[in-house]
C-alpha cells in the first residue's frame, strides 16, 4: 500500500512528455464523448434535438427534462418519473452489497488463513460461478425463488445478487489476504484468540482498500443489473434500471430523447458518484489485492 | 407432456396462494405500454376499476414490442407468482392457454355478448377450446402506407392503387431527389413491409397458404420469389442510413418531407398527430397498393391468469371494463388502432381512424381479415422469428431473392 | 464469545468453524451454479419450448443448432469480437498505465475519466453510442457540418463492419478498468531493480520490454479473466447498439441464446446453445484456474 506513494524511476524526455499528454487528453476526449452527448442533449428542448445537431450546445438551456425524468415522466400507467424506483434500487443494493462483501471477506479469510485439504478446489468451484451467463439461470432461479416464497420481493433480488456476486468478492478478498502475514494470525491463535476474534481484530482493520474494491464492483454490477431486476421483481420492487428501460424503450409514441438522456444520467449518478469518490482507493485496492496473482 | 401439465398445475396452485397473500381486490397488470399517450389511455382503465373499489398494481416492462415482458412473465409463472392480468399478443395467448394457465372468461363473455361483436378472425386468438381466455383491447392493422401529401402533390403523384403505380410513384420521387421510402431498419419493421408486399404479390389465398398454413409449396413458390424481388425494389429506394433506425424516426422523415412514403402499422398516425399534422391535408393514409380489400392485423389483449380454478371477481371486472364501448373508443382514439368490437361508434375518430374501422368491418365480413405474420398473428413465435431472419438477411443484402426463398422454406421447417 | 466452555468442545469448534463459515457460500454455488448448469444441460436434450418440459429428444436440438446459419454467424462474430476486444483493451490499458507511470500531472482528474464508463450500463449509454455512430445524426454528420465533407463513418450501417462498432463501444467501457489493473501492477514494481538497470544504461524501451512488462504477468492474467468473462457475457451492449443488426450481422451467442430461449419459444435449442457456451467457457477457464491455483500452493 505504501507503494502508492512511490514514484516511478522512469525518466522521459520533454518531447515524449508532450506527446504523452496529448495522447492522454485524446483518450480523455474519447471516454467523455458519450457523457457529453448525453449531458448536452438533456438540457435542450426536444425540437432542437430532432431538428438539429446532436453535438451542438443548446440554444435554449432548460432543466425541464431533468425534472420530468425524475418526477413526472411516464414509466407506467401513472406518471411518477423515476423517483419511486430509485428507492427500490437502494433497498436492494445496500443489503446485497453488504452481505456479499461480508461473505466474501469471511471466505477469503478461511481460504487463506484456515486452509484445509481441498480448499483450492472449492475456491476454483466458486470462482467458476463468475462466468455463468445470467440468461441461463432465469427459469430455474425463478422456480427456486418461488419455492422459498421470495418471488417478486426485494429480498429475492438480494439473494440472487449475493449468489452471483460471491465469486468475485471471494476472489478479491482471497488474493488480498494471501499477502497478509500468516504469522500474525498464528501468533494471535497462540494467544488464545478465536476464529471470529482474529477476523474482527486483525484482518478487518487492515482490509480497507479491498473492501473499497469489493463494494465498488458489487455496487456497480447490482445497480446496473436489468435482467434479474426485470424478471424477479414485481410491481412493488422494480429497480431503477427497469424504470429507465420503460422510459427509453417505450414502443410507440413520441420519444422524448432529452428526457431519456436526463433519466439515463440520473440512473447513473449513484455509480458515477461511487467511482469519483472512491476511485482513488480503487487503484490502491486493486494494487494491494486482486492483481497480485 | 402429461408430466408438464401436472407441473403447471402445481405452479398454478402456488400462484393462487401467492395471489391470496396479496391484497384481495387488487389486480396486478403486466404490460409494456409505457409511452405517454398509451399509458395515459390505460390510466382510464385503472380509474374505472378504482371506482369499483379494485386497486391497480402496475407492472410495466417495456422493450422489443413485449418480448421483454414475455420473458418476465415466464419467470413470474415459473416462480408461482403470475400477475393477475397480462398484456399479450396472438400466439403467445394460445401457447399459454395450451399450458392450461389462463382463466375461463366464458361467463362474462356470455353476459356481455362478446361473440356477436368481436370479429371472427380475432376470436381465433381470444378463445381456446371453446373458452374465452382473453379480452381484446384493439385491432391494429399493419398494411397501411403513410405519405406526405405536400411531397406527393409537388411531384404530381396521386395515391397509387397497384404495385405498378406504386413503382412509378417511387421512381418519380427518386428522380426528384426525395427519399422515396422511409424505412426503419429492424427485423420486425422489414417484416411488416414484407407482410403487405406478399399479400399484394400473391393475394389473400397465397398469404394464407404461406404464412398461416405454412405450406411448403407456397413458401417456396415463384410468387414468393416475386415478393422478395419487390422487397429488393423497396430496399433500393430506401436511404442508406435505414439500418437500426426506430420506426418513429422513419415516420419523422415523412412528416418533415424528407421522404414520401412509409409502410407501417396504424400506430404511426400518433406521430403525425403529435406533430400537429392533419389527416387528408398534411398526410395521407391508404392501404398498401394491391391490398385495398384486405386487412392484416394484430391485436393487443389482456389474458387473465388462472387464480385457482375460476376467474376472480376482479378479473371479470377488468375484462368487462376492457370490452366496454367507452373504453374501446377512448383508448383507440389515442393509440391509433381501432376498437376490437365492431359496434363502437366512430364519432370520436379522425379520418384515418374512421377508414380503419370501415375497412376492418368490411374485411371481417368478406373473409379478408388475416393475422399479421410480422406481428405474431399468423404463426407461432418460432416461425415468426425464422421468417424475420430470412427477410432481414435478404433486405440487408445477405441473400438474393432465389436464395431467400430456399432459406425461408428451410428456416420455417426447422422452427415448426 | 469467549465464554468458558468445555475446552475440548472449543477446540473442535475452532476446527470446524472455518468450514462452517465457508459452507453457505459453497452450498449456494452448488445449487445456483452447478445445479442450474446441470438443469440447462438436461433441458438441451428435451423438447422444451415455452416452459421447461421433459420429453427426451436426444441430440436433436444440437443437430438443429448446427443447421442454423444464425448460430454460425453468432459464433463467428464471437471469435472476431472476443479476440479484438481483448487485444485492444489490453493494449490500450497497458499503454495508458505506462503513460500514467511517467509522473503525469492531473492523474487524479484523468483517472476517474478513464474509469467511469465501467460504472455505466449500456441501458444508459446505448442510445448515446447509437447516435454517435449513426452517420445521419452522429459523428459523420457533425464532421460534414464542420466542413469536412468527405468524412465517412458508417460502420454501424454496414453489415461487414458493424461488429467493429460493438468492439469500439465495448473497448470504451472496459479499457479504463484494465488500465487501472495495469497501473496497480506497475505501482507495485520494485524501483531498485529499475534503478540498477538504468545505471547499466538500459533505455526506457528496454526497461519496459525486459523488466517491467514480464513482471506484470499477474495483471495480464487478471485482465484476461475479467475480459474473457465480459466478452462471453456481452449482451446488453449488442441489444442497445445494433439490436443484432444490420440484418443479423452482430448477433453473438448470448443474444442468440436469449432469443431462442425467451422470444422464439425454442427453449431446447436455447439450452443447447447455452451448453456449448458453457463448455467453451470451461475449456478456457479450467486450464487457467488450474495453473493459477496450483502455483500458489
Amino acid at each position: 500500500m505504501a507503494a502508492m506513494q512511490q514514484e516511478s524511476a522512469i525518466r522521459t524526455s520533454n518531447a515524449a512528455r508532450v506527446l504523452i499528454y496529448l495522447l492522454l487528453l485524446l483518450f480523455a476526449f474519447f471516454y467523455l464523448l458519450p457523457l457529453f452527448v448525453m449531458g448536452v442533449n438533456s438540457v435542450k428542448p426536444l425540437s432542437e434535438i430532432t431538428g438539429g445537431n446532436m453535438m451542438a450546445l443548446p440554444e435554449i438551456w432548460t432543466l425541464e427534462p431533468w425534472r420530468k425524468a425524475w418526477s413526472e415522466a411516464q414509466v407506467g400507467v401513472q406518471a411518477t418519473g423515476l423517483k419511486p424506483y430509485f428507492w427500490n434500487s437502494i433497498k436492494m443494493v445496500v443489503p446485497a452489497v453488504f452481505i456479499s462483501t461480508v461473505l466474501g471477506a469471511l471466505n477469503g479469510y478461511v481460504l487463506t488463513k484456515w486452509r484445509f485439504r481441498g480448499d483450492t478446489i472449492l475456491f476454483g468451484l466458486m470462482l467458476f460461478a463468475c462466468f455463468i451467463p445470467f440468461q441461463i439461470v432465469l427459469i430455474p432461479m425463478a422456480r427456486v425463488l418461488g419455492i422459498f416464497g421470495l418471488a417478486g420481493t426485494t429480498w429475492g433480488l438480494v439473494l440472487v445478487h449475493v449468489v452471483y456476486g460471491i465469486g468475485f468478492t471471494t476472489l478479491y478478498f482471497r488474493n488480498y489476504y494471501a499477502a497478509f502475514p500468516t504469522e500474525l494470525v498464528r501468533a494471535a491463535q497462540i494467544d488464545g484468540a478465536g476464529f471470529f476474534q482474529i477476523f474482527w481484530r486483525i484482518m478487518l482493520p487492515s482490509s480497507g482498500p479491498i473492501i473499497v474494491v469489493s463494494v465498488i464492483w458489487q455496487f456497480t454490477n447490482i445497480w446496473n443489473d436489468f435482467l434479474f431486476g426485470a424478471s424477479f421483481a414485481d410491481f412493488s420492487s422494480q429497480p431503477m434500471t427497469v424504470a429507465l428501460n420503460n422510459l427509453v424503450q417505450s414502443s410507440t409514441g413520441v420519444k422524448e430523447y432529452n428526457v431519456h438522456f436526463a433519466g439515463a444520467i440520473l440512473a447513473a449518478l449513484p455509480t458515477l458518484l461511487v467511482y469519483i469518490v472512491a476511485g482513488r482507493f480503487f487503484v490502491r485496492g486493486l494494487m494491494a489485492g486482486s492483481v497480485k496473482g | 407432456m402429461a408430466y408438464m401439465k401436472t407441473r403447471i398445475a402445481g405452479v398454478l396452485a402456488a400462484t393462487s396462494l401467492a395471489a391470496g397473500a396479496a391484497n384481495a381486490g387488487d389486480v396486478e397488470v403486466l404490460h409494456w405500454w409505457t409511452s405517454g399517450g398509451e399509458a395515459a389511455a390505460l390510466n382510464v382503465l385503472k380509474q374505472d376499476l378504482e371506482s369499483q373499489g379494485i386497486g391497480w398494481q402496475d407492472m410495466p416492462v417495456a422493450g422489443g414490442g413485449g418480448e421483454q415482458a414475455m420473458t418476465v412473465l415466464r419467470a413470474r409463472v415459473t416462480a408461482g407468482n403470475a400477475p393477475t392480468a397480462v398484456q399479450m399478443l396472438g400466439f403467445d395467448i394460445l401457447d399459454w392457454a395450451k399450458e392450461g394457465a389462463l382463466a375461463d372468461l366464458n361467463e362474462i363473455a356470455a353476459q356481455e355478448g362478446w361473440d356477436a361483436v368481436v370479429p371472427e378472425a380475432l376470436q381465433a386468438f381470444a378463445r381456446h377450446d371453446g373458452k374465452w381466455i382473453s379480452a381484446p383491447v384493439n385491432v391494429h392493422s399493419t398494411n397501411w402506407v403513410w405519405a406526405n401529401k405536400a411531397v406527393l402533390d409537388a411531384n404530381g403523384i396521386s395515391v397509387p392503387q397497384t404495385w405498378d403505380e406504386f413503382m412509378a410513384a417511387v421512381e418519380t420521387l427518386a428522380a426528384a431527389g426525395v427519399t422515396p421510402i422511409a424505412q426503419g431498419g429492424q427485423a420486425w419493421q422489414e417484416a411488416t413491409v414484407f407482410d403487405a408486399v406478399a399479400m399484394s404479390a400473391g393475394g389473400p389465398d397465397f398469404y394464407k397458404a404461406a404464412f398461416i398454413d405454412l405450406d411448403e409449396g407456397a413458401l417456396g413458390s415463384d410468387t414468393m420469389k416475386e415478393a422478395f424481388d419487390r422487397m429488393a425494389f423497396i430496399r433500393a429506394n430506401v436511404d442508406e442510413n435505414f439500418s437500426g433506425r426506430d420506426w418513429n424516426l422513419a415516420t419523422a422523415m415523412v412528416i418533415n418531407g424528407e421522404a414520401g412514403f412509409q409502410m407501417m402499422g396504424d400506430w404511426a398516425k400518433g406521430e403525425f398527430l403529435n406533430a400537429g399534422k392533419v389527416p387528408g391535408t398534411d398526410f395521407l393514409c391508404f392501404r398498401f397498393p394491391g391490398t385495398q380489400a384486405q386487412v392484416t392485423f394484430n391485436a393487443d389483449q389482456f389474458a387473465m391468469f388462472d387464480q385457482g380454478g375460476s376467474v376472480s371477481k376482479e378479473q371479470a371486472a377488468l375484462a368487462s371494463a376492457i370490452l366496454s364501448p367507452s373504453f374501446q373508443s377512448a383508448f383507440n382514439v389515442v393509440k391509433g388502432s381501432v376498437p376490437a368490437r365492431t359496434d363502437v361508434s366512430d364519432e370520436a375518430f379522425d379520418a384515418c381512424g374512421k377508414q380503419g374501422m370501415k375497412d376492418l368491418a368490411a374485411a371481417a365480413s368478406s373473409g379478408n381479415l388475416f393475422g399479421s405474420m410480422a406481428h405474431g398473428h399468423a404463426a407461432p413465435a418460432s416461425v415468426k422469428n425464422a421468417v424475420y431472419d430470412v427477410v432481414t438477411a435478404h433486405f440487408n443484402g445477405e441473400y438474393d431473392s432465389a436464395t431467400a426463398v430456399q432459406e425461408l422454406v428451410d428456416a420455417v421447417s426447422i422452427a415448426k | 464469545m469467549a465464554a468458558p466452555v468445555d475446552a475440548d468442545f472449543r477446540t473442535r469448534l475452532q476446527v470446524w468453524l472455518p468450514k462452517l463459515v465457508l459452507s453457505p457460500s459453497l452450498a449456494m454455488a452448488l445449487v445456483f451454479v452447478y445445479g442450474f448448469i446441470l438443469f440447462t444441460v438436461y433441458l438441451s436434450f428435451t423438447d422444451s419450448r415455452i416452459l421447461p418440459s421433459f420429453g427426451w429428444v436426444g441430440f436433436e436440438n444440437y443437430f438443429k443448432l448446427f443447421r442454423l446459419r444464425h448460430w454460425e454467424i453468432a459464433v463467428t462474430n464471437m471469435g472476431v469480437f472476443a479476440v479484438l476486444y481483448m487485444l485492444i483493451c489490453t493494449a490500450i490499458g497497458l499503454t495508458l498505465a505506462i503513460f500514467f507511470d511517467q509522473k503525469i500531472r492531473g492523474e487524479g482528474v484523468l483517472r476517474p475519466i478513464y474509469l467511469y464508463p465501467m460504472a455505466l450500463s449500456f441501458i444508459v449509454t446505448g442510445t448515446a453510442w447509437k447516435w454517435m455512430l449513426d452517420p445521419g445524426i452522429g459523428l459523420e454528420n457533425t464532421m460534414h457540418a464542420l466542413g469536412w465533407e468527405s468524412f465517412a463513418f458508417d460502420w454501424i450501417k454496414n453489415r461487414n463492419y458493424a461488429i467493429y462498432t460493438v468492439v469500439l463501444a465495448a473497448v470504451w467501457q472496459t479499457s479504463g478498468f484494465v488500465m487501472a489493473m495495469f497501473l496497480a501492477g506497475l505501482r507495485g514494481i520494485d524501483n531498485e531493480i529499475l534503478k540498477a538497470a538504468q545505471i547499466d544504461g538500459a533505455s526506457n524501451w528496454n526497461l519496459y520490454r525486459r523488466i517491467i512488462i514480464p513482471q506484470l504477468r499477474p495483471a495480464f492474467l487478471s485482465a484476461f479473466v475479467i475480459l474473457a468473462h465480459l466478452a462471453i457475457k456481452t449482451y446488453d451492449l449488442v441489444i442497445a447498439l445494433t439490436g443484432g443488426g444490420p440484418g443479423r450481422a452482430t448477433e453473438l451467442p448470448a443474444t442468440f441464446m436469449y432469443s431462442y430461449t425467451f422470444t422464439r419459444n425454442q427453449m431446447g435449442i436455447g439450452a443447447a446453445s447455452a451448453t456449448i457456451m458453457l463448455m467453451t467457457i470451461a475449456a478456457i477457464m479450467i486450464p487457467y484456474l488450474y495453473s493459477e491455483l496450483r502455483e500458489r500452493k
